[in-house]
């Protein structure tokens, strides 16, 4: 017989299992141990306040994640057996794929570095356990889906460079300048930032729309990706809940402060979910939703009760939340179009969309698609067919902050574009938007700083003075395969071929050689 | 005879990523080639760290060693996530097992009460530095360069972790359960003389500023007298004393030590042999560190082991030092 043993209640087991591992120390100094934790003015008066948001061990975490990884890995091992990449809906698909391997993937690897150092930073052991716990999970993520897209790149172009590419071409800024804007700040701003609006309020614009897209375009191995990575991003977005409820309920003083990161960090949020909108609105073939109505489902109703429950802490919704709903039924537009004109620089096609395509725009986007935007598809669509697929040669004006083209248009009027400007310590700067120029009034010595790709160009700086050059020694694209018009393209004559589709007529000019410069 | 079946087979364009053909020409890449190579962004940061303002964000000056690629130094075990959370589970499903068996026989709570609290005292603690240990490899993998490095140091962290809560466990396992056993534990650990020096150490490291100077004072250093001194010859004494079954619980903690000694050595290789300006600096913190590691052990082992067996185990380490081509400040070969 044994004697009877206390046991412990689930809550202090996890306690005596995480957090009453660590210690007060007493031979070196707190501050000196933990140097990074005051200097946001976030006041902490007790990390034992601290939830624990998902209570597992480690032993527990090495079981479920490798039996998630095994089945992961048989999947991505038959989709290549057996050539799953021909059972896509269309080979226009694979540049959603494009999109997210140099635009999405590389941030999950800076999530990983910046969730190990936040899992160093914080006093609290519960925090950083947490943190930590997120560190490997980016990890994971950024590894599988270099290992779900590696079959991809055997068959398709422009994946081929993918973390090349996120340090250098002109659009991934976008992503990249957003994700080093988190991981250089401090610890709890980084936490405000990523758990809470990437993770929190925007995880099912951003993470969920590509793997909707995925299964709904015969994409096995990303959609069991997204799938088997679900349980992770539900332990994220707890953190992500956690981390602002706990700095709230700390002092009241942290109000206003997390609510200008707040503010800064939906807007900022936003800038980057156009090119996730653009890609379910133009680029699937098989559309999952339009951006609007997503936009509506998981911000305007999901994130309305979220900022209610917050109400009590003394938060209100972000500033300018009203432009973005304004804005929902404009920006995916004016950003394809944009992309359409760029595309001599991008490492994935454009396309005018199919008249069923615009035809599902049109009711998707029925005050705004034929209106403003099916007319100049048509004028280009013209072009096109008069053997002048249309590329502008002139680089566009950056948004100083989001690094996004200055092509969005007015809140109060799509037809004129909204521009922003302030000169500081002498210097010129220019905006996108209201949010984006409060963004870098708040700290202009931060923003200052960014590498604004067409600024580097101008100067020199990225391996030649003509785009071409710049397009192919610094970028590594090769021109006339991985850019450009799709029809026409390489990838679009392979696809034709595996199918044994008849090659349609494509219009002169297209394809292997650009028109304009 | 074979069974062929007929697959639609579809002509590749290339074999692997961009990156990979550069290093090791088109052909197929492992997994852990893909996972590991190159992921990291290494240039055109846009804002400098407001924790650091004098440096970039992927900034190789976050230590004195230099090289040329450190992606030099690669995972002698080739662990990729997939690769690294698989063996772990095996592991654990191992020694699940025996703490449950441990657990359902009351093997530990049944041990003598002097063998109890020689355990409780003598190794139970040691899941704090277990922490300080967890701390350290969390802010390496987030201050290092280049992915081979990065995750080496983060699954590092983790299996710390993990080992704490194994630790853990065993003081759940002592006397009449609860947590008042882990109660004791933590008040040797905080004032316990034998485990000052330990202590000392851990909070020391926990303000290093470079993180190789971390890696070999943690990974290398305190783990490399630590883990054969506690899962060595403490064990085999508390075996001989009659707490044999102790050993089924911190199996674990062997099997782990002997895998993670291969890519510390391997890792230790690399940039020693990249320049004599590493094999200095090398050196001259192994100077500083391994007299401290032996100092902070030394109270610990006169009452754990006797300090026969630490100076033991400070002579293989010695050797383990040697073989890298580095001496030991304290024992002459």
């Amino acid at each position: 017989m044994t004697m009877q043993k206390k046991k412990l209640g689930l809550k202090d087991k996890y306690r005596y299992l995480t957090r009453d591992m660590a210690w007060e120390p007493s031979y070196q100094k707190k501050a000196d141990i933990f140097p990074h934790e005051d200097f946001e003015g976030i006041k902490i008066t007790d990390w034992d306040k601290w939830e624990d948001p998902f209570r597992l061990t480690m032993d527990a975490y090495w079981k479920y994640q490798a039996e998630k990884e095994k089945k992961l890995y048989a999947i991505f091992d038959a989709f290549a057996q057996n050539n799953g990449h021909q059972n896509i809906s269309d080979a226009r698909y694979v540049n959603a794929l494009k999109l997210f391997l140099t635009g999405v993937s590389p941030l999950e690897y800076g999530a990983f570095q910046g969730y190990s150092r936040a899992g160093r930073q914080f006093s609290g052991a519960g925090a950083r356990v947490a943190c930590q716990m997120q560190a490997i999970d980016e990890l994971r993520h950024v590894q599988t889906q270099i290992h779900a897209m590696s079959h991809y790149n055997k068959h398709f172009n422009g994946l081929h460079d993918f973390a090349h590419m996120h340090d250098r071409v002109w659009f991934l800024s976008v992503p990249k300048s957003f994700f080093d804007d988190a991981r250089s700040a401090g610890p709890f701003e980084f936490l405000t930032a990523i758990s809470f609006s990437f993770e929190y309020v925007l995880t099912n614009l951003l993470f969920v729309p590509f793997m909707s897209g995925a299964a709904y375009n015969g994409d096995m191995a990303t959609v069991t990706f997204g799938f088997s990575a679900q349980s992770d991003e539900a332990r994220h977005m707890t953190l992500g809940l956690e981390v602002i409820k706990f700095m709230l309920e700390q002092h009241e003083d942290n109000v206003p402060i997390i609510q200008r990161w707040i503010d800064k960090w939906f807007w900022r949020g936003y800038r980057l979910l156009s090119l996730v909108g653009m890609m379910m609105d133009y680029m699937l073939p098989n559309k999952v939703m339009s951006w609007a109505e997503a936009w509506e489902v998981y911000y305007e109703q999901n994130g309305g009760a979220l900022f209610k429950d917050l109400e009590r802490y003394g938060i209100r919704p972000p500033k300018y939340q009203e432009q973005a709903n304004i804005g929902k039924q404009h920006i995916t537009h004016q950003i394809w179009a944009t992309f359409y004109q760029y595309s001599h620089a991008t490492n994935f096609h454009t396309w005018i969309p199919s008249e069923d395509e615009q035809q599902w725009l049109a009711e998707k986007y029925p005050d705004t698609f034929d209106k403003y935007y099916r007319p100049r598809f048509d004028h280009w669509q013209e072009q096109h067919a008069n053997g002048q697929r249309f590329y502008n040669s002139i680089l566009p004006q950056l948004c100083q902050v989001c690094q996004v083209p200055a092509l969005f248009t007015e809140p109060d009027d799509p037809t004129q574009l909204s521009h922003r400007q302030i000169v500081h310590e002498g210097e010129r700067y220019h905006f996108c938007s209201d949010g984006c120029c409060d963004i870098f009034q708040n700290e202009p010595e931060k923003y200052i700083q960014a590498w604004l790709p067409v600024h580097q160009i101008y100067q020199g700086n990225c391996g030649g003075g003509d785009v071409q050059t710049v397009v192919e020694k610094y970028y590594h694209l090769k021109n006339g395969q991985d850019n450009l018009e799709y029809v026409g393209s390489p990838e679009y004559l392979r696809w034709l071929a595996w199918k044994k589709l008849a090659t349609p007529q494509a219009p002169a000019g297209t394809g292997d050689r650009r028109d304009a410069a | 005879m074979s069974v062929e079946i007929k697959t639609n087979t579809a002509e590749t364009l290339r074999h692997t990523y961009g990156n990979l053909q550069r290093r090791f020409g088109d052909k197929p890449a492992s997994r852990y080639q893909e996972a590991s190579y190159d992921i990291e962004a290494t240039t055109n940061f846009h804002y400098r760290p407001l924790w650091d303002p004098q440096r970039q964000l992927n900034d190789p000056t976050r230590t004195a060693i230099r090289m040329t690629d450190w992606h030099a130094v690669t995972d002698p075990r080739q662990y990729f996530y997939g690769a690294y959370v698989q063996s772990r589970a095996r592991m654990q499903e191992t020694t699940e097992h025996a703490y449950g068996f441990c657990e359902k026989r009351g093997l530990m709570n049944r041990l003598p009460e002097a063998l109890q609290h020689k355990i409780l005292r003598c190794l139970v603690p040691l899941r704090h530095a277990e922490m300080g240990a967890n701390m350290n490899n969390s802010s390496i993998a987030g201050d290092c360069i280049a992915g081979t490095m990065t995750q080496l140091h983060i699954y590092q962290a983790m299996d710390r972790l993990g080992i704490g809560q194994y630790l853990s466990r065993i003081g759940l396992l002592l006397g009449e359960g609860g947590g008042a056993a882990l109660d004791q534990a933590k008040a040797y650990w905080m004032d316990d003389p034998i485990w000052q020096g330990l202590r000392r150490y851990v909070e020391d490291s926990l303000v290093i500023k470079d993180w190789f100077e971390l890696t070999l004072a943690q990974n290398l250093l305190l783990d490399g007298l630590t883990y054969p001194l506690m899962y060595q010859h403490l064990d085999r004494q508390l075996g001989e004393e009659g707490a044999g079954n102790l050993s089924m619980l911190t199996e674990f903690m062997r099997d782990w030590y002997a895998e993670s000694t291969r890519w510390v050595d391997a890792m230790l290789k690399v940039v020693l042999a990249e320049s004599d300006e590493n094999r200095a600096q090398v050196q001259a913190w192994v100077d500083v560190w391994e007299p401290r590691a032996y100092e902070a052990l030394l109270q610990l082992a006169e009452v754990a082991t006797g300090r026969d067996a630490l100076d033991e185990v400070r002579t293989a380490l010695a050797a383990r030092l040697h073989k890298s081509g580095l001496r030991s400040p304290g024992v002459a070969l």
